[in-house]
């Protein structure tokens, strides 16, 4: 099976970068951007067809690693 | 007399300013510290002090300190801070304390997203702890800062909870003393650089004492925390 999972920073947690990129995309002239935010993406590949079992995976991989979830949302996306 | 404080020095592959703080260890206890592998099982019998030093270690991949957080050798630390164990996280030894859980909040990059590397004077917060007993409360110190995500974050109940009881180890300041957004190199919530865990035998900070002490390479301000530790026992 395969999965996506975004890490966003949490709103109310200042993104520098974010900040940056949306300067940028201002000063270039790109037309009716409001505001970015940066985030992460993980394309996994799990080595099972279970629903629950991928679910359960991934929220383990989120929560025990790939989130600081003092600062960051994920969310899951799979087959 | 008393033993010499014994110290164990973890290595995470990118750890680089190890054998910095090596030295100021020795200089003030003497005694050398041993050096301890990421993927090692215990520490040493008799370790008083774990220090995780400065770097990047896994090149700061996911997030600084991240991977280093979840090393085999952090279950000995864990396990070594709940016996009342002291620990020193310099820099990035910091964020992997932060990452890990066992001090509060975590390092966001730098407000201005640079990499920062100069002199900055600090303000002694609390000095009746075993890491600044050699320091007096609100004496100013010169240290060094090099990073790049230094910017200590936490939500407003823990950073209350911080001032109210005393866990703030270090704030940025000015020669003068005075913290406040000016002298603030990094954005930090507070203009705190280090804080205590809740027993007060973990410090983590971003700047680094371990390179001051010697009068003939920039000052000794950071000696003092080397000493405290030194006298702790």
């Amino acid at each position: 099976m395969k999965a996506r999972i975004v890490v966003t920073l949490k709103s109310g947690v200042l993104d520098p970068q974010g900040k940056a990129i949306e300067g940028a995309l201002k000063s270039i002239g790109v037309a009716n951007i409001a505001s970015v935010r940066q985030g992460k993406v993980f394309d996994i590949e799990l080595d099972t067809a279970d629903g629950e079992a991928t679910q359960r995976a991934l929220h383990e991989a989120c929560e025990k690693l790939l989130a600081n979830t003092i600062i960051e949302d994920y969310a899951i996306w799979h087959d | 007399m008393t033993k010499a404080l014994q110290a164990a020095v973890l290595l995470f592959p990118g750890s680089n300013r190890e054998k910095d703080v090596a030295r100021a260890i020795t200089q003030a206890t003497g005694q050398a510290p041993s050096f301890v592998w990421h993927d090692e099982r215990s520490l040493p019998p008799g370790t008083d002090l774990v220090v995780l030093p400065g770097g990047f270690s896994y090149g700061d991949y996911l997030r600084c300190g991240a991977i280093a957080a979840r090393a085999r050798i952090m279950d000995s630390v864990r396990d070594h801070a709940e016996r009342g164990g002291l620990v020193l996280g310099i820099c990035n030894g910091f964020q992997i304390l932060c990452e890990s859980g066992l001090l509060p909040g975590v390092l966001l990059r730098n407000s201005d997203q640079r990499f920062i590397c100069k002199f900055q004077a600090l303000r002694v917060e609390n000095a009746a702890t075993r890491f600044t007993s050699a320091y007096k409360k609100n004496q100013v110190i010169h240290v060094a800062i090099a990073h790049g995500e230094g910017n200590y974050f936490v939500d407003a109940e823990t950073t209350a909870e911080l001032n109210i009881s005393g866990r703030i180890a270090f704030r940025y300041c000015d020669g003068f003393g005075r913290a406040d957004q000016r002298a603030n190199p990094n954005g930090s919530i507070e203009d705190i650089a280090g804080v205590f865990s809740k027993n007060f035998n973990i410090l983590g900070l971003m700047p680094h004492p371990e390179n001051l002490i010697d009068a003939l390479t920039g000052g000794e301000d950071g000696l003092g925390l080397f000493a405290s530790l030194a006298d702790s026992r």
